[in-house]
């Protein structure tokens, strides 16, 4: 069942990538270097999903207090940090000819970075925290008080700016539906791709956890 | 409110013993301020636009000094086993350190504004006066997060040099506020005129204060 899933994803990652790559049409301003924004996008959105898990997961860590739910935010923190780089990572190589930069502190982009920045903080605490519990605790109420903290760093960003919401994006009203077909392809193939990563990675935490038992046990 | 009180005491004489939080966090702020008039020593200009933001950037990084002190006090003699069996719920605790954190924090930000405005030679009473309530606001938000992760951090490997790492990406609409709002003072302009950062200023301390306050009880044990 797991396997036949993981080829699904795999085909559809392909499919995705061929609709962006070669099914969507040529942006006709910005040229091919529009295509990253399929997987710009993708990537995003899977971060997105990501941290509002691990949000989820430590409220009902703090409440349950099984470890299943301290899995599912941790694998899901990691997952998300990744999707993250990849997003700030292409935006990055589509800012440049288009923007002329690498990097600019526009509101989106300085809420991502720190957005980004939050949760690498969130795997660092964790890898520092010592035994199962009190790392579970304490990620968990990091995981929360992160999340809360959002909406203010994206108003504060505001605030420093003034009000000027810029609004960048492909093509913002006038897109055309080969462009939409494969952005929907592209979304579906990175959730799909998503769900494959975090059920590995979650089975990987549970064999650590099996073999720090059994390695207890022997000794 | 009682039992809240004694935990503000203990901590207000604790302090008033030693001295130690007051001298360290003080010293450093006025080695910030020298290494900061060194920077700008040949640019007069530039403070102006840069105090704000300087001032803000001392005030944090003296407030964890102290605030990486608040529980390591109480872990050495392990004397955090005697709040933990005091019949009282948990959140309790958090409020009181909380109050006798913003106090501290709050009182050498009152001595590092005045420091600014003499070492670079700012209008005394246009600035010192309204910056009162930003600082209050300030100090409260930023103990607020700071007491619950500083009671994370002491029991984690990496310690006193986990909070700041803990500390500063959640602060930061505090800080953009707190900048905001002093700048404007500094301009010579009402606090009224930044009336959205005040909001969010207010928001960040209201909604932290709460948050952590229920979160508190995780974070919290012996040893």
């Amino acid at each position: 069942m797991r396997r036949a899933f993981t080829v699904v994803t795999f085909i559809a990652l392909a499919a995705a990538t061929w609709m962006a790559l070669v099914y969507a049409p040529t942006e006709p301003l910005m040229g091919h270097v529009q295509r990253l924004f399929y997987f710009h996008m993708g990537t995003v959105w899977i971060a997105t999903v990501a941290f509002i898990i691990v949000f989820v997961a430590s409220i009902v860590y703090l409440w349950k207090q099984t470890r299943g739910w301290d899995i599912l935010a941790y694998c899901s923190a990691e997952i998300g940090v990744l999707f993250l780089t990849i997003t700030i990572l292409t935006g990055s190589v589509w800012a440049k000819p288009i923007w002329g930069t690498w990097w600019t502190w526009d509101p989106q982009l300085t809420t991502t970075f720190i957005l980004w920045i939050l949760y690498i903080v969130y795997l660092i605490l964790r890898s520092s925290a010592g035994t199962n519990t009190r790392r579970a605790k304490f990620a968990a109420v990091f995981g929360i008080i992160a999340f809360i903290d959002l909406p203010l760093v994206y108003l504060s960003v505001r605030v420093m700016r003034g009000i000027s919401p810029v609004v960048f994006g492909p093509g913002g009203g006038g897109i055309e539906p080969e462009m939409m077909h494969a952005l929907l392809v592209n979304l579906a193939a990175c959730s799909l791709l998503f769900i494959v990563l975090l059920l590995e990675r979650m089975d990987l935490e549970k064999m650590g956890d099996m073999l720090a038992r059994l390695r207890a046990r022997e000794s | 409110m009682n039992k809240i009180w004694a935990i503000v005491k203990k901590d207000l004489i604790t302090e008033m013993r030693t001295k130690e939080l007051f001298t360290s966090m003080l010293t450093f702020s006025i080695l910030v301020v020298v290494i900061f008039s060194f920077a700008f020593a040949f640019s007069t200009g530039l403070i102006k636009f840069a105090a704000p933001a300087m001032l803000w950037i001392t005030f944090t990084f003296a407030g964890v000094l102290g605030l990486s002190r608040s529980f390591a006090l109480e872990k050495e003699g392990n004397a955090i086993l005697g709040l933990l069996l005091t019949p009282i719920d948990r959140s309790f605790i958090y409020i009181g350190k909380l109050i006798s954190g913003t106090i501290f924090v709050f009182i050498v930000g009152m001595i590092i504004v005045p420091m600014f405005a003499i070492f670079f030679n700012l209008d005394f009473v246009a600035t010192v006066l309204p910056l009162i309530p930003v600082v209050l606001l300030g100090s409260l938000g930023y103990v607020a997060v700071g007491t619950l992760f500083s009671a994370m951090a002491v029991n984690t490997r990496l310690r006193e040099v986990l909070l700041p790492i803990l500390l500063f990406p959640i602060i930061i609409p505090l800080i953009v506020s707190a900048v905001k709002l002093s700048s404007l003072v500094l301009e010579g302009k009402p606090l009224s005129d930044g009336a959205s950062a005040l909001q969010l200023l207010i928001a960040f301390d209201i909604i932290f204060v709460a948050a952590c306050a229920v979160v508190f009880e995780y974070v919290i044990e012996e040893s």
